[in-house]
């Protein structure tokens, strides 16, 4: 059997479920993998080497089957699991276990998914290269001095580091698409409302979406098949049926399908090795029988400064809850009354980036201001919905470069939070409108790997695994190898 | 920024008092406004909760169906129109007994709104218009431990109870009501027959102890013809006669502080039943900014309007109507069905009635009798074992003879006691009329002029004479009479 570190998802459940190999046998490979390389990857906050080995013998005693059976995959520290810590990769959080389990995790521990432990993040989701984390940065497996991007950087630095063939993400303006374009990996943001929020700690309501980030697409919608679908729990979950994501792998062929190139994501600000590695694949889209068209979505540019306004308002407000009353830290000076704790935990546990987004939104929302920013900003969202809308009456899905660059060096944007949210301008569209998005790898800019995003309308999921699956296959045989493969070897890897 | 309190009789000469109330109305569902834990009163602290209402991180609202239903009830009784489309709020502020440090609430866009409720204000109607009708969650609740009086100030430490936290509300907030300076009284009413509504609709137990039902009271002065003045909020005023007093006050206070030229602060002023005095609170001026913003983690709320006609059609009469045709129908006064409201024997006596029992009998029984009772017993007279059935049973006693009215009480406090039913009280006391003086004492009369000679020879002292005569009234009597006591009562007369 070869190393099971690098087996992908399918094949590590069928090759569990045929008994080549052991639930608990992959479970400790991939322990002893975090072992060799998380001291320098730093994917993981918590590993939960109990629990997941518990989880896969009880894959192994036959008590669950399924198509992801007996597969690890890496959570982001934003979901609540019952029992482990969960700190949002914030300090004041340290410490945490929350008394109940996210629907998500329900739904993994239903599919005999063995979760290995918690991934690092941006403090609450806020970044794009998890250096806001409070407990460090995690390191792109690339290269190690530059960032896996964020928010869901530890996950997708696990899944490329093959300490995971699967993780959990979550998505709130590309902290999926982000990672998974910077690590060379496949990621997608379900359509708002597709997978339940119930147990993720929220920073952006009415954006926030978790997804798969996998090395391959069909793993990704076996994972996105695994969580998705409506909860009671959540009432902005979708009440309709998953779209059937995994048959829309077997696609190879994009004859019929219409292609739309988006006009404003793409040149100025966008690295040239970027722009190349994307175009190139827009070709073989072309040439996989899809008709490739242009089309503008004229208040995109917009996008950026709407969403740096919805989202910190709604996170001044969802952020409100850590106060020291009920968990978490507690900052104790002397004998302070509740309102001076609840300001000196607050201090001390949010990080700077936290603190400037919660500063925003409370001024975004505030008296006299409100219409000027938040509702004006709800304005610009329903401008770019309907800009998706018109595109899609023409074209059925959408393309762009997921990222305007690839991965940069750790410290390099650390004190520049405009360059750094920029990192995301061609993903928050996706998030305000609610559509489903994928980034995919599409090729290498100085040796670091380029995502190409494809973005369908709501509850149009399977076709992103459509034009995925075939641009990926067509890509892999082109290159005769994963992109993934050409990925330098981690010292310490087998 | 004090005076001297201005005599209220004095004070309204000059001064007109407008008012508004807010009413906050706990909702009698089951389970909390966005959780599935339960809302029963009284429980162990923190026993009902769970990660929703406790606010725990990730943890998500799910809206009660029951509460909207519930609320566009209440709409529908005091004549709103209902929103097609709405949604819910987060007022953002901090407080520690308040798990997410924001209230679900609705702010711009609530569910009912342009309504009004007819006041029957010692017998002038006065209607009463409502801005709005809203839904809104219930806090947790603080106790403050070490201090004296069971305030924040002194206390060493706090103890929070998240029981309550999340249980749905209410909030019925009024227009301004130009009242007058009947303003006290007409706030009174307002309150009580807000109350009255809200029983009837079976929509909450509305019990102000308890604080399921909670006013916040405004009022501001003006010189007649004025714009309104700047008005106070005064909360904590959890009684009927408390809502009067507070309205009272505030007149007589702000009149003093108007008369010598000082401007009105717009506060919140709690009440204090005590002394019937209001004092400051939070002033209104550097009040919270709310940063009030649509609730995302909720879809907006549609009411099929097929479901509003619905509860349209299911409404239950209104007490103002209902009054009104107890009064045509039963002859009542305002005053008596005032008074059989007041001692909440009002539906037991329509029952009553509708069994068969006179009305004027049927109010005076249940009012003087077992209202009087359950005050002895400062219980509700609802919670007597008394019935209207057994009430009817025994005012048809007493309308076919079997029973004096004396015996009725003897056979009511049996029933109280719990001996049973009517009928079973009266056999097991010995209680019908044939043991007692009145149809006895006739068939001893009758029995006494059929036998002038028996009865003559009794008088002269022949005791032996009485047989006969005890014979005869035992046969005019079917045998149903005490031989004892037919013997007595011929001695009685006849001695
Ligand atoms: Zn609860």
């Amino acid at each position: 059997m070869a190393d099971l570190t690098t087996l992908t998802a399918a094949e590590t459940a069928s090759a569990i479920a045929a008994r080549e190999v052991s639930a608990v046998e992959v479970t400790q490979a991939h322990l002893d993998r975090i072992a060799a390389v998380d001291g320098d990857v730093h994917a993981f906050l918590h590993v939960d080497a109990e629990g997941a080995l518990e989880a896969a013998a009880r894959v192994d005693a036959g008590e669950i089957s399924g198509p992801l059976a007996g597969v690890p995959l890496a959570l982001k520290d934003v979901l609540a699991q019952r029992g482990v810590p969960t700190t949002c990769g914030s300090k004041i959080l340290e410490g945490w276990r929350p008394p109940y389990d996210a629907t998500v995790v329900t739904r993994l521990r239903e599919a005999g998914v063995v979760i290995l432990g918690k991934t690092n993040m941006d403090e609450f989701a806020m970044g794009s290269s998890t250096e806001n984390s409070a407990y460090g940065p995690s390191h792109n497996p690339w290269d190690l001095s530059r960032i896996p991007g964020g928010s869901s950087g530890g996950s997708a630095a696990a899944v490329a580091a093959y300490e995971a063939p699967l993780a959990i993400g979550t998505d709130t303006g590309g902290s999926i698409r982000q990672p998974a374009a910077v690590c060379g990996l496949v990621g997608v943001k379900p359509t708002y409302g597709g997978v339940s929020r119930y147990g993720l700690v929220a920073f952006s309501s009415s954006l926030d979406q978790a997804g798969p980030l996998a090395r391959t697409v069909l793993d990704a919608a076996l994972l996105h098949a695994a969580i998705a679908g409506h909860d009671p729990m959540d009432s902005t979950s979708i009440d309709a049926p998953v779209p059937d994501v995994v048959g829309a792998c077997a696609s190879r062929d994009l004859t019929g399908v219409t292609v739309g190139v988006v006009r404003e994501l793409g040149g100025e600000g966008y690295e040239a090795g970027v722009e190349a590695a994307f175009h190139a694949s827009v070709e073989v889209l072309t040439a996989l029988g899809a008709d490739v068209v242009e089309v503008s979505c004229p208040h995109f540019p917009y996008a950026l400064p709407a969403y740096y306004l919805i989202a910190p308002s709604e996170c001044s407000s969802n952020l409100a809850r850590f106060d020291a009353m009920r968990f978490g830290l507690r900052v104790q000076v002397g004998d302070a009354g509740a309102e001076e704790v609840m300001a000196t935990t607050r201090e001390q546990g949010f990080g700077p980036e936290v603190k400037r987004r919660i500063i925003l939104g409370t001024y975004a929302l505030s008296s006299g201001y409100y219409d000027a920013y938040y509702g004006q900003a709800q304005k610009v969202r329903t401008l770019i919905t309907r800009d998706f809308d018109a595109a899609f009456e023409t074209v059925d899905v959408l393309v762009s470069p997921t990222t305007p660059g690839v991965a940069f060096p750790i410290g390099e944007k650390a004190d520049d939070p405009m360059a750094m949210y920029l990192s995301d301008i061609a993903s928050i569209p996706s998030n305000l409108a609610g559509n489903a998005s994928m980034s995919l790898p599409c090729g290498l800019a100085g040796g670091l790997p380029v995502g190409l995003q494809i973005i369908a309308p709501p509850l149009a999921d399977d076709r992103l695994y459509r034009v995925g699956a075939a641009l990926e296959a067509a890509l892999d045989e082109r290159r005769g190898a994963t992109l993934l493969a050409s990925a330098p070897s981690l010292t310490a890897r087998p | 920024m004090t005076a001297e309190l201005v005599d209220y009789a004095e004070a309204v000469t000059a001064w007109e008092p407008v008012i508004g109330l807010e009413t906050h109305v706990e909702l009698g569902t089951r389970t909390k406004m966005f959780c599935g834990c339960p809302t029963a009163f009284g429980a162990e602290p923190n026993t009902q909760t769970c990660p929703v209402c406790l606010g725990l991180p990730g943890a998500l609202p799910v809206l009660n169906g029951q509460a909207v239903r519930s609320t566009v009830l209440i709409g529908l009784a005091l004549h709103c129109d209902i929103a097609a489309w709405c949604r819910f709020a987060r007022k953002n502020y901090f407080y520690p007994d308040m798990p997410k440090n924001f209230q679900i609430s609705q702010y711009d866009e609530p569910i009912c709104t342009d309504g009004y409720l007819d006041v029957d204000v010692e017998g002038e109607i006065v209607r009463v218009e409502i801005e709005r009708v809203h839904m809104e969650e219930d806090t947790g609740k603080s106790l403050h431990v070490g201090g004296a009086t069971g305030r924040i100030h002194g206390a060493t430490h706090s103890l929070v109870d998240y029981n309550r936290a999340g249980i749905p509300l209410v909030e019925i907030v009024t227009r301004p009501v130009e009242a007058g300076p009947n303003a006290p009284a007409v706030a009174k009413a307002y309150v009580e027959q807000l109350a009255e509504l809200l029983r009837t609709l079976d929509v909450s137990d509305v019990r102000l102890e308890q604080g399921s039902l909670r006013c916040d009271v405004n009022t501001s002065l003006r010189r007649p013809g004025d714009a309104y003045g700047t008005r106070t909020e005064t909360k904590n005023v959890n009684s009927y006669r408390s809502v009067e007093r507070a309205v009272r006050f505030e007149v007589s206070r702000q009149a003093g502080l108007l008369e010598q030229g000082t401007r009105i602060r717009q506060e919140t002023r709690h009440f204090h039943e005590d002394t019937g005095t209001t004092s400051p609170g939070r002033s209104k001026e550097e009040a919270t900014d709310y940063r009030y913003f649509p609730e995302p983690d909720l879809v907006p709320i549609a009411f099929p309007v097929d479901v509003v006609e619905e509860l349209r059609a299911s409404l239950p009469e209104t007490p103002a109507v209902r009054r009104a045709r107890l009064r045509d129908a039963y002859g009542w006064s305002d005053l008596e069905l005032e008074e059989m409201t007041n001692a909440g024997v009002l539906d037991l006596v329509v029952s009553t009635v509708e069994l068969g029992a006179a009305a004027p009998a049927a109010r005076a029984l249940w009012q003087n009798e077992v209202a009087k009772a359950a005050n002895e017993q400062g219980v509700e007279a609802s919670s007597l074992p008394v019935s209207p059935t057994d009430v009817a049973r025994l005012l048809a006693l007493v309308a076919d003879g079997t029973l004096t009215a004396a015996l009725s009480r003897q056979a009511l406090a049996g029933v109280l006691a719990g001996e049973g039913d009517v009928d079973a009280v009266v056999a097991a006391r010995g209680l019908a009329v044939v043991s007692d003086d009145g149809a006895l004492r006739t068939a001893v009369y009758d029995v006494i002029a059929a036998q002038p000679d028996t009865a003559a020879k009794v008088r002269g002292g022949n005791m032996g004479a009485v047989g006969p005569l005890i014979g005869a009234v035992m046969k005019a009597t079917g045998g149903k009479a005490d031989a004892a006591k037919v013997r007595s009562l011929l001695v009685e007369v006849l001695t």
